[in-house]
């Protein structure tokens, strides 16, 4: 590094962990408002571009703690989708009172994240590994389960009101229940990383596994209530998209797992752990949600918003990098020396 | 032998470490005083490592004991050795590089206020405590506990994590290599630390490869020579040439000279 000047109000808005995610949020955001024009800036293009975010986001919050303690959770598609299965054979099939259905859904999206957690903390195999193969063995057992139950893979369900009056239909005719909820469990997965001391252990398992444990820290415990949490994520979209389309959406699920771990990075979390923050994964998921939503307001082929998230992608890890680096030249004279 | 009027606080007896047939301490005992600076000395390999190690609880001796304050204790996890008042710290001081000052200074005891579920992590107190005990200590250029520990100087972060043992009440506290990697100046810091949390009455074990900065802190040595303890004595008792040549393995310096010097000397004759 150069010799720098002390920029100071600047340079400390550059090591903000969102910051990355928030120009990239920005951008994308002013670039679909001038080729997508006045339609994607209506409240059609703004409620489904945030509906997007939102649904995505239930999912990709709890998935930026795991990876900011320093694991990966590929198995929240399956989870979702078997959450979802379940939802829909219990209160459907079964004909059980809703609430029977929802506590079904969010038991998977819990008992997923425990086996991906306690199968990681005990075997120390990767993360991505264990909960690629749970992934895999969740969505085995759920088309397994549904087609030995109802002979087709089709569960249909009508929520009662109190569900699909909330989180099954459209305020406004355009704006999801999942909006509030993605509300919520923002303020929860920011209150739990910035304001409680189980935010300090997220951030230490994932600088340094072996000195957090020992400083104490249950990194066990932690770890596998991280997976859980994702789990309880996966699962509660499971419930508002089967509360949507009163139907287990048996096909979906598989594109969260990348989609989340997508918006999660460009929300300027390192893909090594121990930094990021849940504002810039919310503008992550935002970021996403514009390319896909806005690319057809432009009148274009759909095609492109691939590439526009691919080439947002790798800008966000190379930015990333190079926002870590900002961070940690905070000292005037620490480049000198940097030789480790 | 070393020898003190006040009681050891924690101390090995015959302490062996058996690595799967290999010995990486074999038969050491150790004393170390409070208020006092112990360094191990020793080259590579010597099992300097696995001492601390098992000092502070992450290995459990083959056989021999270890005692605290007179008694002996097994230590069951690096924790457990921690709540008795070890504290270890490693050659790049705070090593959680992306987290602030005030955060990394209280990992693991947070500090929270409020109650039920809004017991929340007390920042203000947090950065203010961290860097208050890091100027104690003569940092001054720290002043804010929201700046990243990556972002200090060696030094600094040495500083940093020192500064949490004293604050916590450690007893025993175990440096390894904290000048190693440091400039001139701010090795010179370190040790000046290390002197005010031995005039605190901590005991300090200092393990490094440098003779001058062992000389200048330390009350007693230890020298380790490939697991066995090689000599043991006080301050003022060994020339800084005898120190060296132990290091070296008890080959003597002198020989290695030579060996230089009619290398130099054949360079030479190519000029």
């Amino acid at each position: 590094m150069a010799a720098q000047k002390p920029v100071f109000d600047v340079r400390s808005l550059l090591r903000r962990p969102e910051f990355g995610a928030f120009v990239s949020a920005l951008f994308v955001f002013i670039f679909f408002a001038i080729f997508g024009g006045a339609e994607f800036l209506g409240p059609g293009g703004l409620s489904s571009t945030l509906n997007i975010a939102a649904e995505l986001g239930l999912i990709a919050l709890p998935v930026a703690l795991v990876m900011i303690a320093g694991d990966l959770d590929l198995s929240v598609g399956s989870t979702m989708m078997a959450s979802a299965v379940v939802m829909a054979l219990l209160s459907g099939t079964y004909g059980l009172p809703t609430i029977v259905g929802v506590g079904g859904a969010l038991a998977v999206g819990l008992i997923a994240g425990f086996l991906n957690g306690i199968i990681t903390t005990k075997t120390n195999l990767p993360s991505f590994v264990v909960t690629l193969a749970v992934s895999f063995a969740t969505s085995g057992l759920a088309f397994g389960i549904i087609r030995l139950l109802t002979g087709t893979l089709q569960a249909d369900v009508t929520p009662e009101p109190w569900l699909k009056d909330t989180l099954g239909t459209l305020f406004f005719n355009n704006w999801e229940g999942a909006i509030g909820l993605f509300i919520i469990v923002s303020a929860i997965v920011s209150w739990i990383l910035y304001k409680t001391k189980y935010g300090n252990w997220i951030y230490a398992i994932g600088g340094d596994v072996v000195s957090a444990k020992a400083t104490g820290i249950p990194v066990d415990k932690v770890r596998i209530a991280l997976f859980m949490g994702s789990g309880v994520g996966s699962a509660l979209l499971g419930i508002v998209q089967t509360a949507m389309y009163n139907s287990a959406q048996v096909g979906a699920g598989s594109s969260f797992v990348f989609n989340s771990i997508i918006a999660v990075v460009i929300g300027g979390v390192l893909l090594t752990g121990g930094y990021g923050s849940p504002v810039g994964v919310v503008l992550g998921c935002i970021t996403f949600a514009t390319v896909g939503q806005g690319i057809y307001y432009t009148g274009w082929e759909s095609d492109w918003a691939l590439l526009f998230i691919g080439t947002l992608l790798l800008a966000a890890v190379l930015s990333n990098n190079t926002f870590r680096r900002l961070a940690l030249g905070g000292g005037k004279k620490k480049s000198a020396k940097e030789s480790k | 032998m070393a020898k003190s009027t006040s009681k050891p606080i924690f101390s090995l007896k015959n302490v062996t470490k058996d690595f799967a047939g290999y010995k990486a301490l074999n038969d050491v005992s150790l004393e170390v005083y409070p208020g006092q600076v112990l360094c191990l000395l020793g080259d590579n390999g010597a099992g300097k490592s696995t001492l601390i190690k098992v000092l502070s609880g992450f290995h459990k001796p083959t056989e021999g004991t270890v005692q605290w304050e007179g008694e002996n204790v097994e230590f069951k996890s690096p924790k457990d050795a921690n709540d008795r008042g070890v504290a270890t710290v490693h050659q790049f001081g705070g090593t959680f590089p992306l987290m602030s000052v005030g955060r990394s200074f209280f990992v693991g005891l947070e500090p929270t206020k409020g109650w039920g579920p809004f017991k929340r992590f007390d920042k203000k107190y947090a950065n203010q405590v961290a860097v208050r005990e890091m100027q104690a200590l003569g940092i001054t250029r720290v002043t804010d506990g929201e700046r990243l520990i990556g972002s200090l100087s060696g030094g600094e972060r040495q500083a940093s994590a020192i500064a949490r043992a004293v604050h916590f009440g450690a007893k025993v506290l175990i440096l390894d290599e904290p000048t190693a990697a440091l400039g001139v100046k701010e090795a010179t810091h370190v040790l000046r630390i290390i002197m005010q949390a031995k005039h605190k009455g901590i005991a300090v074990i200092l393990v490094t490869h440098n003779v001058s900065h062992a000389l200048t802190v330390g009350d007693h040595f230890a020298v380790l020579i490939r697991g066995e303890k090689a000599d043991d004595f006080k301050k003022g008792e060994r020339t800084r040439e005898q120190i060296t040549d132990l290091m070296a393995g008890g080959e003597a310096m002198a020989e290695l000279e030579n060996e230089l010097n009619t290398l130099t000397g054949t360079i030479n004759q190519i000029h």
